[in-house]
């Protein structure tokens, strides 16, 4: 079976242009709310992407001053669960300063709040900013790889630390689980230490998918990896691949030419307001057809593309009814269906569980 | 009929408020009966909320853990065990419920403060004003195996570090009101906390989120009526409920709060039946299903220390002694830190007196005179014992351990709920869409 191409969206308040929160009726206020949430889950879902991500980062969003901050990504997939059916719900949490503890656990229950169709986007986020507000410093970049190698390795411990079948309610014996079946996970790691076993069972999935941005890979325990899309891409994905890793996926920041105004005025527009950081060149511009084509091209070299709009509120629409329908006509990507796991849809193999694999601690 | 409210649409009587209590604590859920769902999947989590709802209930309540629970050394494995995350599940639920009030059990110690003030802020917006923080403090070693800072709080330092951590989450949520915008990035520095926060979201129009507490020391209680607007409280029965009540009112009056500003909200558990006779007969069913052999054996063995399964559960409670001077602290909230010889002695001789098997002692311990208060009984004898608690206004409500997950609020809801609520001694339905205003709070920042 060939690996499935798949189509994610990245949801950002408003979008990825620190200008869109202006396209936004309501404001910040709306943004901020559940409304918008849960409208916002039912448009990416009935257009048919792979999954959702969250964006998520210990400061104020870059993206929109006018905004204080998101809201958290954890709380937003978690409440997006039991209001969808096919869509995977991908949170980014960042590993440095928090408790891998807690970061394990609310993964887990998104995973049981949807039923199978959690992920985690790994956030490299360091800097004397983030670093105060925990009272800590920000890390030096051997310290940071060795945390994020560290955070993965400990999260997919404490996944494994029940096994699937650990509650038997046994009544002839009184025991509710067999606690052979959970395992002290004794992770020390570079900088702490986890005993284990997790608070919650292990997740529907077993262990999730875990994506980790291409340059923070190495040495990091990842299912897929992102990389910006680009001149230079084709190198960048035999990178990539070198890893060892299983899906690569490109990053793709979209403009669509919408509601009779080319992406190329609207971008400009938004700029006017305030320009858009990052690499020009990197950015697609132009029709729902170009930007169809164009992903059919890249399904030639990568296993998936993620897309981040410009404007959700503008371009949404033409993702949703003209690009992926054109690209499921086309046989390129096939939206998930309901009861599709996560990993199912990303086309990763049932998941293992190190501890039943290799016999009792 | 009797009408309800006053012309202003106030309540004419006093009333009380439910909250639900998923899971509930050791071996209150029953998970053998053929009722017994499923512990962790989401749509029991969803089918409790919602009867809940559907029973005008405050709030919806979430405990936390942070170790699984030992025995002897041994992962304890005789009880339900494993939960999510208390607000992440709050936020899943969050969706398909719209007035009941989300409570997450979450610790001072193996958070950081300004991390859990966002995410309270964030649940604050994302449930229209329906979240509270019950706020907990652990302190021990054992628990923070699990933590990048091990057990670094002393259990002298308790409750001066909770103080510490829940005045920098408030300052921090003080700081996201837009109007105070002008205070980022807020530099917050006390004996234990030196920090500059810039991530804050503004609250909603209730401002912030309810806060609970459960400790029941003496820091505990001066604790809660410093900082909690309601006590997650372990005194039910009527006589001291209503002690509680006055102690509390006391020490909220010295830490300079206006009466009223911290009311007690009691466990409890409620056993419905035709008659009086029946729900007493459902009741002892109902302990004999949660104090199963093993359970009973298990319990003493929290305070002798070792093995006890040479002993028959229907016979004497052990004639050896405690094998530690005081229990440990792997159990969780029972049972920490007690003088095991004295309470052995004090157990066989009311065992003795009384003529009880282990399991039928253990049975009686663990009823905790739930019996006694009236809350077993027909629908007629509950709502008279709760009148008196409304009459009295010595509680703002109680929080509901259902034995069973996820049926257990069925009868509450369908039987209680309607005759409570005809007696004019509990809500009709909600008055407003924030826990804030179910629990008659005023707007607080």
């Amino acid at each position: 079976m060939s690996r499935p191409f798949t189509v994610g969206i990245h949801i950002d308040g408003p979008g990825s242009h620190p200008a869109a929160l202006g396209d936004v009726g309501g404001g910040a206020e709306r943004v901020l709310g559940p409304d918008r949430v849960r409208e916002t889950i039912a448009r990416v879902e009935a257009a048919g992407f792979s999954y959702a991500t969250f964006a998520g980062s210990h400061l104020p969003p870059q993206t929109s001053p006018e905004l204080p901050a998101r809201l958290d990504p954890v709380q937003q997939a978690a409440f997006a669960g039991p209001l969808s059916s096919r869509i995977g719900l991908i949170p980014e949490i960042p590993v440095s300063y928090v408790e891998p503890f807690h970061t394990a656990t609310q993964l887990a229950s998104i995973d049981y709040a949807s039923v199978g169709r959690a992920g985690w986007l790994v956030s490299a986020e360091n800097s004397p900013e983030a670093a105060r507000q925990f009272g800590r410093e920000a890390l030096d970049d051997e310290v940071l790889a060795a945390e994020l190698a560290d955070a993965v390795a400990v999260v997919r411990r404490l996944w494994d630390s029940w096994e699937a079948d650990a509650v038997i309610r046994e009544l002839s014996t009184g025991r509710y689980i067999d606690r052979e079946k959970l395992h002290y996970i004794d992770f020390v790691g570079r900088t702490f230490s986890v005993k284990g076993p997790s608070i919650t069972p292990r997740p529907p999935q077993g262990q999730l998918p875990v994506i980790v941005p291409v340059a923070h890979a190495a040495g990091v325990d990842a299912d897929a990896v992102i990389v910006s899309a680009g001149t230079g891409l084709a190198e960048r994905v035999a990178a990539a691949r070198e890893l060892g890793v299983a899906i690569v996926i490109v990053d793709l920041e979209v403009v669509l030419d919408s509601r009779g105004e080319r992406a190329a005025d609207r971008l400009a527009r938004l700029d006017a307001d305030r320009p858009w950081p990052g690499a020009a060149a990197e950015r697609f511009l132009g029709t729902a057809a170009e930007l169809t084509g164009l992903i059919g091209e890249l399904a030639e070299t990568v296993d998936g593309v993620r897309i981040l709009p410009a404007s959700l509120d503008r371009d949404l629409d033409e993702l949703r009814f003209a690009v992926l329908p054109a690209l499921t006509a086309a046989g390129v990507h096939e939206p998930p269906r309901p009861g599709t796991s996560l990993r199912q849809a990303l086309g990763l193999p049932a998941a293992e569980n190190i501890y039943a694999a290799f016999g009792r601690n | 009929m009797t009408t309800a409210t006053q012309n202003d649409g106030r309540p004419a009587r006093n009333q009380i408020q439910f909250g639900v209590f998923f899971h509930g604590v050791n071996f209150s859920t029953i998970w053998h009966w053929p009722e017994s769902g499923d512990q962790l999947a989401f749509e029991s989590f969803r089918r409790v909320a919602q009867t809940a709802e559907r029973g005008v209930f405050a709030a919806f309540f979430l405990g936390e853990g942070l170790r699984l629970r030992e025995h002897l050394g041994r992962l304890h494995h005789l009880d339900v065990v494993g939960r999510p995350d208390a607000q992440t599940q709050d936020a899943a639920l969050a969706a398909v419920t719209s007035r009941i009030g989300l409570v997450a059990t979450q610790s001072t110690t193996y958070n950081d403060p300004a991390d859990l003030a966002y995410r309270l802020a964030s649940l604050n917006r994302l449930s229209g004003g329906r979240n509270a923080w019950n706020i907990v403090t652990t302190h021990n070693a054992w628990t923070g195996e699990n933590f990048r800072r091990g057990g670094y709080v002393s259990e002298e330092e308790r409750y001066r570090h909770a103080d510490a951590f829940v005045t920098a989450v408030k300052e921090i949520w003080r700081a996201g009101d837009p109007a105070a915008a002008d205070r980022l990035p807020l530099r917050y520095r006390d004996d234990f906390y030196d920090l500059e926060v810039r991530r804050t979201l503004p609250l909603g129009p209730a401002g912030r989120p309810v806060l609970f507490q459960a400790g029941d020391s003496t820091e505990g209680r001066d604790f809660a009526a410093k900082h909690a607007d309601l006590i997650f409280s372990a005194h039910p029965a009527y006589a001291d409920a209503t002690e509680f009540a006055q102690d509390i009112a006391r020490r909220a009056k010295a830490a300079g709060r206006p009466e009223g500003a911290v009311r007690p909200f009691p466990g409890s558990t409620f056993v419905i039946g035709d008659t009086d006779a029946e729900a007493q007969e459902k009741w002892r069913e109902v302990q004999l299903a949660q104090i199963t052999p093993q359970t009973a054996l298990a319990y003493l063995e929290q305070i002798w220390g070792a093995p006890l399964d040479a002993y028959d559960p229907e016979g004497p409670l052990p004639d050896i002694d405690p094998v530690v001077q005081i229990t440990d602290v792997t159990r969780g909230s029972w049972g920490q830190n007690y003088q095991a010889k004295q309470i052995a002695d004090e157990w066989r001789e009311l065992a003795r007196d009384r003529g009880w098997s282990i399991r039928e002692f253990v049975i009686h311990q663990a009823a905790r005179g739930n019996d006694t208060n009236g809350f077993v009984g027909s629908v007629q004898t509950i709502a008279d014992s709760l009148e008196r608690y409304a009459d009295a206004g010595i509680v703002a409500g109680f929080n509901i351990s259902p034995y069973l997950t996820p049926t257990g609020l069925d009868d509450i809801v369908n039987r209680l709920v309607p005759e409570l609520q005809h007696r004019g001694i509990y809500p009709e339905r909600y008055v407003g869409t924030t826990l804030r205003e179910h629990l008659g709070l005023a707007p607080e920042l």
